[in-house]
């Protein structure tokens, strides 16, 4: 790419940032996530015009498929969940550049006729040799990719162009096997060509999360603990494992959802303002703030882990956990996870930041609640404000994303007598429909080589770090607290609470 | 739901505007923008329907002002408001309110205007047809943070752009530059792709076309080099053709939808340029408000400075090998978007 093109202008702002000349690989092709999310994700770029002129996608699978195969699959998965309406003339440029190499993952001969059909795609749509390849496979199968990528000259990049690898969580189930997959991934691809994709983060709330601290005045001086009495952040599915028995019994939620999601979110709501907004300065903060991540000294007092158990959800019948099929009856994997942990900096020492999630909830909801405390002194008598609860700041991820912001006001009438009221920004009301998939974005960002909205390395292995004490002491200490399917989880977790003197939101 | 208030004023619509929100259980103001649309009973329709499709994106308080044209002197003492206030379902995410002007308001319309707009959101006015020579100085657009006009609708585009030029303040813009955004990235990618110095252009499209004026004058002033514009049957843009000291790149659109890329030594790609819609048009216009100086920098090239392809010269124009200035074109609307321009004279 020419670095000095006369034609772009950072001032020039309805130019959108195009991926350079470039190409997605995609290991795993056949799966749902690549049917739902990542081929919707491409034809919505492609529909936005942010993909450059030749842009290739080449699926690989075992499946017996024709080039034609192929295309039909990515036309149908676009059809039904792609965001942009189909337009014919953009799926005309998309099928250009589309090829099927059948294969499975051993077999040496597929990847030498993968390196074919990136050397044929180099020369009928000038992609550069520039690819990204994205392993959407089992964990297990990650070693035998990246090796083959490598024996094969597929991960070697030459003349200026690069070679990227896009991995998909989970990042080993403990520190000792992220370290192992760390080093089978690095020895191949360069830490900086590496992007591990946590799709929480490339939604549009996230993001927003340091919009909202660091682009205004009126909510970081209160940030800290002389105000914020806790933090609560919950990720709750009403779903149970659904077909997942074999991926989840044994990882279970805490391992799913708090060693990535919960622990992400939780370094963005509370790292210190970066120096910049590029990559660099933004893992040194996250980083920084996990390495100050402490854990209670009572495991057994400050964290719960539950399963759910048969009930209704919703108003259907739900089965418990150990009934599901394909889950060992005696199996004690944990559905719920709650956890309190502590974080000793100056900005925070003293307030406890509850983490919690779980399958089978009320509903589904992702949100980080910031708890502020009560006023430290009330002219009004008790009675006034007995309804009144503590301020708070509600950052909602998913679904109905936006912002609530809570604090008492006086109720219309003659007497005095102060009650919570909530206001409300809402990103479906705000900017509606323009906000992209969380894939979309990353995977735009991966074609770009921005790393922004990518968990490196030292933060998947601080996050083990903290995660794998609690893990440990789970193996060692009792079972899973059971809970009816439908509720918000294990009155267990509602008494770890109230010791502290608090209580749970209903989110 | 929907009032309609005749005779009314400003304050009371502000109140239906309350009570409509009330009504509808949604008392929260959640909209980001005013967007005022000047226009005539004529033309209300469409930009009304294009401005409640870009309110998706960007939900928003409308004011329409319609100015009625007064038949008789009588007509013209009188003066008159009336407001249709429609909230909810019917308004799609935002507000709308349509004013129709009668008499002597028409005259002071941003008395009726400057109440109604949203505290402290910015506003936009857009002028779909018979925009003011002058936008900054005018009465409603100066109460906007942004003016959209569209040289397009006009009769003489190209004088249009020269006068667009002198009068230009930041904070103007001109849905002509907003048409062509898709090309300018696509042929920024495609100087992405090589390395090599641009010599020279000719960009080639339908004559009373003023986008192609714009993307000739943008590519002018980036490049520095001289660039040719040419005139074909369209629909709008058709090719843009760019001699590189290493051979040419050509941007070449003959349907008004799927474009080929061919670079010299490289393979000719389809690329996806569909002409869009008013209502995608708009909602690219107001996801920025501040001033775009890109624009105000080609604008400010000069039309007069592109050079015509000589006469006759070439099988590539329609004909008279268009000349840039030329005095009368069909009204341009999206209808008519195909329709052979009725051409007088060649004065160039």
């Amino acid at each position: 790419m020419s670095s000095s093109n006369p034609l772009r202008d950072p001032a020039d702002r309805r130019l959108p940032r195009i991926a350079g000349p470039s190409g997605l690989v995609i290991f795993g092709v056949t799966g749902d996530l690549s049917r739902k999310k990542l081929m919707p994700a491409v034809y919505d770029l492609a529909n936005r015009g942010l993909l450059p002129p030749g842009f290739s996608l080449v699926g690989f699978a075992r499946r017996d498929w024709e080039n034609e195969d192929f295309t039909q699959v990515v036309h149908d998965a676009v059809k039904e969940h792609a965001r942009t309406t189909f337009r014919e003339e953009v799926w005309q440029q998309l099928i250009q550049g589309m090829r099927f190499v059948q294969g499975t993952f051993d077999d040496d001969d597929s990847f030498e006729r993968l390196r074919d059909t990136i050397d044929e795609l180099d020369k009928a749509q000038g992609t550069g040799g520039n690819f990204a390849f994205y392993l959407s496979v089992p964990p297990k199968s990650f070693p035998v990719v990246i090796q083959q990528l490598r024996r094969h000259g597929l991960a070697d990049q030459s003349g200026g162009s690069w070679r990227r690898a896009v991995i998909e969580k989970p990042f080993g189930h403990d520190l000792r096997s992220a370290e192992e997959l760390n080093a089978i991934v690095h020895e191949v691809f360069a830490p900086d060509q590496v992007f591990r994709i946590d799709h929480y983060l490339g939604k549009e709330t996230v993001q927003n999360i340091l919009a909202l601290r660091f682009a205004n005045t009126m909510f970081e001086p209160i940030w800290n603990r002389s105000y914020v009495d806790h933090v609560q952040i919950t990720m709750a599915e009403d779903i149970g494992i659904g077909g997942r028995a074999g991926y989840y019994d044994g990882i279970g939620a805490a391992r799913d959802v708090i060693q990535n999601h919960l622990l992400q979110l939780l370094a963005l709501t509370a790292m210190e303002e970066p120096a910049s907004f590029d990559a660099d300065a933004l893992a040194a903060e996250k980083t920084k703030v996990l390495g100050a991540v402490r854990l209670p000294k009572d495991l057994g007092r400050d964290t719960v882990r539950g399963q759910y158990a048969a009930g209704w959800q919703g108003g259907a019948k739900a089965v418990g956990y150990l009934e599901e099929e394909g889950i060992d009856p005696k199996s004690t994997t944990d559905t719920y996870a709650a956890i309190k942990v502590g974080i000793d900096n100056r900005r925070w020492a003293g307030v406890p930041f509850y983490l919690r999630t779980g399958k089978r909830l009320g509903r589904r909801v992702t949100e980080i609640a910031v708890v502020f405390q009560r006023a430290p002194h009330s002219p009004f008598d008790t009675s006034a404000t007995e309804e009144l609860g503590q301020n708070a700041i509600v950052i909602r991820v998913q679904p109905d994303e936006g912002v609530t912001v809570r604090f008492g006001s006086k109720v219309p009438g003659t007497s005095m007598e102060i009650r919570d009221v909530s206001m409300d920004f809402a990103y479906g009301e705000s900017f509606t429909e323009s906000s992209p998939e969380a894939y979309e974005r990353l995977i735009l960002d991966v074609l770009l080589g921005d790393a922004n909205l990518f968990p490196r390395t030292e933060e998947v292995e601080l996050s083990w770090k903290i995660l794998d004490p609690i893990e440990r002491y789970w193996d060692e200490n009792g079972t899973p607290a059971q809970y009816p399917a439908g509720t918000w989880g294990p009155v267990e977790a509602d008494d770890m609470l109230e010791r502290d003197g608090r209580s749970w939101r209903r989110p | 739901m929907k009032t309609d208030l005749t005779d009314t004023t400003a304050s009371k619509i502000n109140k239906a505007l309350v009570q409509g929100r009330r009504a509808s259980g949604t008392p929260a103001v959640g909209m980001v923008l005013t967007l005022v649309i000047v226009t005539d009973e004529e033309n209300a329709y469409d930009a009304l329907r294009a401005a409640s499709d870009a309110a998706h994106e960007h939900p928003s308080r409308t004011l329409v002002v319609i100015k009625r044209v007064s038949r008789s002197p009588r007509e013209r003492t009188q003066s008159r408001l009336d407001a249709e206030v429609r909230i909810g379902a019917d308004a799609g995410t935002g507000e709308t309110v349509v004013l129709r002007l009668y008499g002597e308001v028409v005259d002071h319309a941003q008395s009726v205007v400057l109440p109604l707009l949203l505290p402290d959101a910015p506003v936009v006015v857009w002028w779909p047809v018979n925009a003011p020579l002058d936008p900054a100085n005018d009465p409603l657009g100066a109460l906007a943070q942004r003016r959209v006009t569209d040289t397009y609708a006009c009769e003489e585009p190209v004088r249009e752009l020269v006068a667009r030029a002198e009068s230009y303040t930041p904070g103007d813009t001109d849905l002509s530059w907003t048409r062509i955004t898709p090309w300018r990235s696509m042929l920024a990618a495609a100087l992405d792709q090589v390395d090599c110095r641009v010599q020279s252009v000719e960009v080639e499209g339908e004559a009373f076309n003023p986008s192609c004026e714009l993307l000739a004058m943008w590519l002018a002033d980036r490049l520095d080099v001289p660039v040719e514009r040419s005139a074909s049957s369209g629909p709008g843009l058709t090719a843009v053709r760019m001699e590189t000291d290493c051979g040419p790149v050509v941007l070449d659109r003959a349907d008004g939808s799927l474009a080929t890329l061919s670079i010299q030594g490289q393979p000719a790609r389809a690329v996806a340029l569909k002409r869009r819609e008013t209502a995608e048009l708009m909602a690219e216009e107001l996801r920025r408000l501040d001033p775009d100086d890109t624009y105000a920098s080609a604008l400010r090239y000069g039309v007069n400075r592109l050079s015509t392809p000589p006469k006759g010269a070439g099988g590539r124009s329609l004909g008279t090998g268009a000349p840039v200035e030329a005095t009368a074109q069909a009204p341009a609307r999206d209808t008519a978007r195909e329709e052979e321009p009725v051409r007088k004279a060649a004065t160039t």
